[in-house]
């Protein structure tokens, strides 16, 4: 009787197993079929490197969107990446535990804010600061790439904490005791040890950067013309689909998916490269 | 004879309660000074307090000084970093950092700022060669030190203390998790080290200290019982209790 539950068992969580992978399955073959014939109908190079995009009119050209999906992204992991890595170092060697074990799930606790929070503060307080003092309408590339920053920081900070506390002591212990100063430690060994790691939470903040959308709609201007300046309006690939989904049809509404299969591949590009360059790591280290 | 250190009724404390009491004797310079003593008797935290690697804990306080050269070291404006850079420290766990062994060598020299290539290749091959480990790894200075043998790794952890030439070298159990032929090129290397620099030893292995040591301290419960020439502490204790660990009956 037993190895008949056990049997059951297995059955039932093989099969909940494969409804996740099959929805995955199912969601890229869904986004392939209705993009990707649109994307050779209208020519690739058209669709990619063309920069109108009148959907009244037709014309279906991404390249402002790529570019400024690009930026924003950049922007972000710019303002994100160091400030998160410094932030972990500061809370892991830094500050005595004690502290570290309060402010980490403060910290932590940032990431569940909902991102249409992060956009209204965004439009309230962020986009008039940079309108006064830096001009431009405010709603621009760079609070996109602000807010991101910001909204990144949580990712980042709790996986690069978490890999520099699984540093072993004996390694700080043993650069100190060769007369090296906390920060040649840090510099020279837990940040050597910890990279893998470190390197895992920019991805990670990567990913969650460049797939954002509610908050970058509301605080990047959503224009679709190509960017001049980190102060131009700008409309990135999420923010298109999102806003433009609803009362799509026909050819546009192709487009639309088209623009979603260029995120994804965008996305396992970037995800590849990642993986590829932490392999390398963990077999050198 | 000189002395290297002098321990001035140095109390030491881990929150509220006393590790080391009112401790009073001295280190003579060029000779290997063992300490013994059961598990929890103070030796390590001892040894922590003369490079001051006990700072890393917190809630400590002490008492009393420890004078090495003459000079405090337990003054507010103390320089620990340079301190450090005179005083070495091989752990009772072999740890190398995770770099390859000739990093691992040149890691305390190239903090003191030493770039010169020939330079920083000729301390590694003497660092190496004193430890009694150069033979064995010349052909492959650049692997991993994480993938030597642990007998191996202990001897790595030693070069690279010597390549940052100190005055001192502290050992907290060196050899606590090696075989004998590895203890044994240890034990070589350090008698021939003694020449050169001042060693103190700590170790729960009371027969290592009898081999290899010209003083040897008791501690017990965080006090000195007892302290002597080797010989005559492993021969004609005058303290009961020395004489009750060395032969085995408790500890």
């Amino acid at each position: 009787m037993k190895s008949l539950s056990e049997k059951g068992v297995r059955r039932i969580l093989m099969a909940v197993a494969f409804s996740a992978i099959s929805a995955l399955l199912l969601i890229t073959l869904f986004i392939i079929n209705e993009g990707v014939p649109f994307i050779f109908k209208y020519g690739v190079g058209n669709f990619l490197f063309s920069s109108d995009w009148h959907p009244q009119q037709m014309k279906f050209g991404i390249f402002p969107m790529i570019t400024a999906s690009l930026w924003v992204t950049f922007g972000a992991m710019l303002l994100g990446a160091p400030l998160g890595v410094a932030v972990a170092l500061f809370l892991s060697e830094y500050v005595p535990r004690p502290i570290m074990r309060i402010i980490k799930p403060t910290i932590e606790l940032l990431a569940a804010i909902p991102s249409v929070v992060y956009g209204f503060i965004g439009v309230i307080v962020l986009a008039p600061l940079i309108r006064n003092y830096l001009g431009g309408p405010g709603l621009s590339l760079l609070s996109g790439s602000i807010i991101l920053g910001i909204m990144i920081l949580p990712t980042v900070i709790s996986i690069s904490i978490d890999s520099i506390l699984a540093v072993p002591q004996s390694y700080r212990e043993g650069s100190l005791a060769l007369g090296a100063t906390t920060w040649q430690t840090i510099n020279m060994v837990t940040v050597k040890a910890s990279k893998s790691g470190i390197i895992a939470s920019i991805i990670l903040g990567l990913g969650r950067a460049i797939g954002e959308t509610m908050a970058v709609i509301m605080v990047a201007g959503n224009s679709v013309n190509m960017p001049h300046s980190a102060l131009d309006s700008v409309r990135t690939l999420t923010a298109n689909i999102a806003l433009e989904m609803s009362y799509a049809t026909g050819l546009h509404r192709q487009a639309l998916f088209a623009t979603g299969v260029v995120l994804f591949v965008g996305i396992i590009i970037l995800n590849s490269i990642a993986s590829i360059a932490l392999r390398k790591r963990m077999v050198k280290g | 004879m000189t002395t290297k250190f002098q321990i001035h009724n140095f109390s030491f404390f881990f929150k509220d309660q006393q590790i080391l009491k009112n401790l009073e004797f001295q280190i003579p310079s060029n000779e290997i000074f063992g300490i013994i003593g059961p598990a929890g008797s103070g030796k390590t935290t001892f040894l922590r307090a003369l490079n001051r690697m006990n700072d890393l804990e917190t809630e400590i306080s002490h008492k009393g000084n420890i004078l090495m050269d003459q000079n405090d070291i337990y003054t507010d404006d103390f320089d620990v970093v340079s301190h450090r850079k005179k005083v070495g420290m091989v752990f009772a766990m072999p740890v190398p950092l995770p770099m390859s062994i000739y990093e691992n060598v040149v890691y305390g020299p190239r903090l003191s700022g030493i770039k010169d290539r020939r330079a920083l290749d000729g301390l590694v091959e003497n660092s190496l060669k004193a430890a009694f480990l150069w033979d064995e790894v010349k052909d492959r200075l650049k692997t991993s030190g994480m993938r030597l043998s642990g007998g191996q790794q202990q001897r790595l952890c030693l070069a690279r203390v010597l390549a940052m030439q100190p005055e001192v070298i502290l050992l907290d159990e060196p050899c606590s998790g090696l075989d004998p032929i590895s203890t044994a090129k240890i034990e070589d290397a350090l008698t021939e080290l003694k020449k050169q620099y001042t060693i103190v030893l700590v170790t729960n292995n009371t027969k290592q200290a009898a081999r290899v040591a010209d003083k040897t301290a008791f501690f017990l419960m965080g006090e000195l019982v007892e302290l002597g020439l080797t010989k005559q502490i492993f021969t004609s204790p005058v303290k009961k209790q020395t004489n009750d660990y060395i032969t085995g009956r408790f500890g």
